[in-house]
């Protein structure tokens, strides 16, 4: 899979409070966003792969506007992890995962070899092959967004966008799906939460904050006790690790001495 | 679909739980023919299958086939029963067939026509233009007038429902429950006060029936029927997508709210040439297509025509017991069904309220 360069411009969409949203994330850049719930995270991803049309501002994918391309074409280079689930119809785990080829096909068309082979590689990659003729409403929320994200592979995207993929997944899930997607080589704009997951898997991190991106930069600059303070109203230690990332301590009781959680 | 290359092949099951084999299809269209052939022979007065198959064969392929004995077996075959078989197999692959799709397009398991109120909304639109009278459009007012009642009747429930976009099954339910009521005590209104003679019974209207079907009738149903599952069945890989929902399905490049659109239009045409010949036929939408699902899985390509085929069979073989268990009285289609359907209904039901409270 090849990268292709993103291009946010002056974005602004008023429902969600986004304004003068800048972002340019060159190919193969990997980059974490950041922000309290209702910052505008999920709608400026949105905006991104063509769900909503922001009032202002352009989005280019590798140079085209994805307003002014057709949406099977943006669907060709742009593949999403969103948060909704597949609704209840025996859909079985395999048949989700290769609705990824759907804009690569014509209406009826059936899968190839080929791409019955890509399939089961990239389930088997997700960790779901096991799981491929169950239908899934029978999976876990983890094991469902494994499977939705092994959708999103197939559809052998340039640009990744992942709307908190790391939700409803274990430990040892969130670290290889974040590991698999670094591998990828493909740009990847990812909405996160937490902190010190995002500064390890991300090149870069930007934080929004009411609709405008408040902070962006590399994650030992970013994540910040101020940035914690001001943005998400917290209190927290932030300390370097050996690795040179962010440790993030929060507080959560007044008193010295206080237990305190490590996210 | 089938995957067996691949390095798992060996660490998978070899076949999921679901049948894949596409001479289902054929097993199902035969089937269908012999089931068309039984109940052109069952009725009141039972026919020998012999007998009917040469009365139709000698009728349409007089060449090759000796005439019958005369008798009044040639005209039941040809005049009574022949265009009634005909019709209840449009009308129960229509049904399933837009079952199926409204399922996919509205991501509701429980999504039935007659539950929802297009139904009742066709039936309304199908008495309000008989007895007005006027017919704009010759053999189609009665299909275009009960189309219009469907489309009008559905816009209100998704109103009600409260959203555009993907609704709670039983909020969906819900707002149905109450069109449909409400619909159908002005239809009934309109049949108990009206002279008209041309106004089929209010029963006919709520439960359905295929009694008295004429040659004349059949033409503009099977028509919109054949054209409408074809149509149907061409969009069904991009009705798959929408499985994911809104946001998934526009990330995979389709322009969600103009499919869904078109799709609730393509349901309200055929469900309003169905209804305007067959009155309220309830559960075959609802059954069918899960029933095939539970069988091969959710690929819209492969439920739609399964669905189709089998709803097909199912209201044929409905019919012929509303007329044989009462004879020479006739039952209701709609009263058989509802037999069938609402417990079936109801295990969807729990089925359904159990996710949403997970």
């Amino acid at each position: 899979m090849t990268a292709v360069s993103l291009h946010i411009d002056e974005l602004g969409w008023a429902p969600a409070g986004l304004s003068g949203v800048t972002l340019h994330v060159p190919p193969g850049q990997i980059v974490g966003l950041l922000g309290p719930n209702g910052s505008g995270k999920s709608s400026l991803l949105r905006c991104v792969y063509r769900s909503v049309r922001p009032d202002t501002g352009t989005v280019r994918v590798g140079g085209a506007d994805v307003w002014r391309t057709p949406a099977r074409d943006v669907a060709r280079q742009v593949a999403v992890l969103t948060q909704d689930s597949p609704a209840d119809l025996e859909n079985t785990a395999e048949q989700i995962v290769a609705l990824g080829r759907v804009p690569h096909q014509g209406p009826l068309g059936g899968l190839s070899a080929a791409e019955h082979r890509m399939v089961a590689d990239v389930m088997r990659r997700c960790d779901v092959a096991h799981l491929a003729h169950r239908s899934v409403t029978t999976l876990s929320g983890g094991e469902r967004q494994r499977v939705q994200l092994a959708r999103a592979l197939v559809q052998e995207p340039r640009l990744l966008i992942l709307d908190e993929p790391t939700n409803h997944l274990d430990l040892r899930h969130q670290v290889e799906v974040l590991r698999l997607v670094g591998r990828l080589g493909v740009t990847a704009l990812i909405a996160l939460h937490d902190l010190q997951l995002a500064a390890a898997a991300c090149h870069r991190l930007v934080v929004l904050d009411g609709g405008r991106v408040v902070a962006d930069g590399p994650p030992p600059e970013v994540v910040t006790a101020e940035m914690l303070r001001e943005v998400y109203r917290v209190d927290a230690d932030v300390t370097s690790g050996p690795d040179g990332l962010p440790r993030v301590a929060l507080r959560l009781h007044d008193a010295c001495g206080a237990p305190t959680l490590h996210t | 679909m089938r995957v067996d290359a691949g390095p798992l092949a060996g660490r998978r099951p070899a076949r999921g739980p679901y049948a894949t084999s596409p001479a289902l299809v054929g097993i199902l269209a035969v089937v269908l023919v012999l089931s068309m052939i039984a109940a052109v022979g069952l009725g009141p007065v039972s026919i020998p299958f012999g007998d009917v198959a040469q009365v139709i064969g000698h009728r349409y392929l007089p060449g090759l086939v000796e005439p019958a004995p005369a008798g009044p077996q040639a005209v039941i075959v040809l005049d009574i029963r022949l265009p009634r078989v005909l019709l209840g197999t449009a009308v129960g692959a229509g049904l399933a067939t837009v079952g199926a799709v409204l399922q996919a397009v509205l991501r509701n398991p429980l999504a039935d026509p007659y539950l929802i109120g297009a139904s009742s909304g066709a039936s309304f639109g199908a008495v309000l233009v008989i007895i007005v009278g006027i017919t704009p459009f010759g053999l189609f007012s009665l299909p275009v007038a009960a189309f219009l009642g469907a489309m009008a009747a559905f816009a209100l429930v998704m109103l009600l429902a409260g959203g555009r976009g993907t609704v709670a099954p039983t909020r969906l339910i819900l707002a149905g429950v109450a069109v449909a009521a409400f619909t159908e005590a002005i239809t009934h209104y309109l049949v108990l006060t009206s002279p008209d003679k041309d106004v089929r019974s209010a029963m006919f209207w709520t439960l359905g029936g295929l009694g008295g079907t004429q040659w004349r009738d059949i033409g503009v149903p099977i028509a919109v029927v054949v054209a409408g599952t074809l149509w149907f069945w061409a969009q069904s890989g991009r009705l798959n997508a929408l499985v994911l929902g809104e946001e998934g399905a526009t990330s995979l490049g389709l322009e969600v709210g103009r499919l869904r659109r078109r799709m609730i239009i393509g349901c309200a045409v055929v469900i309003g040439a169905v209804v305007a010949v067959s009155g309220g036929i309830g559960f075959v939408a609802l059954m069918v297509p899960h029933a095939v699902r539970l069988a091969v899985g959710g690929d819209n390509r492969r439920v739609l025509p399964l669905s189709a085929l089998t709803g097909a069979i199912l209201l044929l073989w409905v019919d012929v017991s509303a007329r044989v268990l009462n004879r020479p009285d006739e039952i209701p289609i709609g009263v058989i069904t509802a037999v069938l359907g609402a417990p079936f209904f109801l295990a969807l039901l729990r089925r359904a309220d159990r996710k949403e409270w997970r």
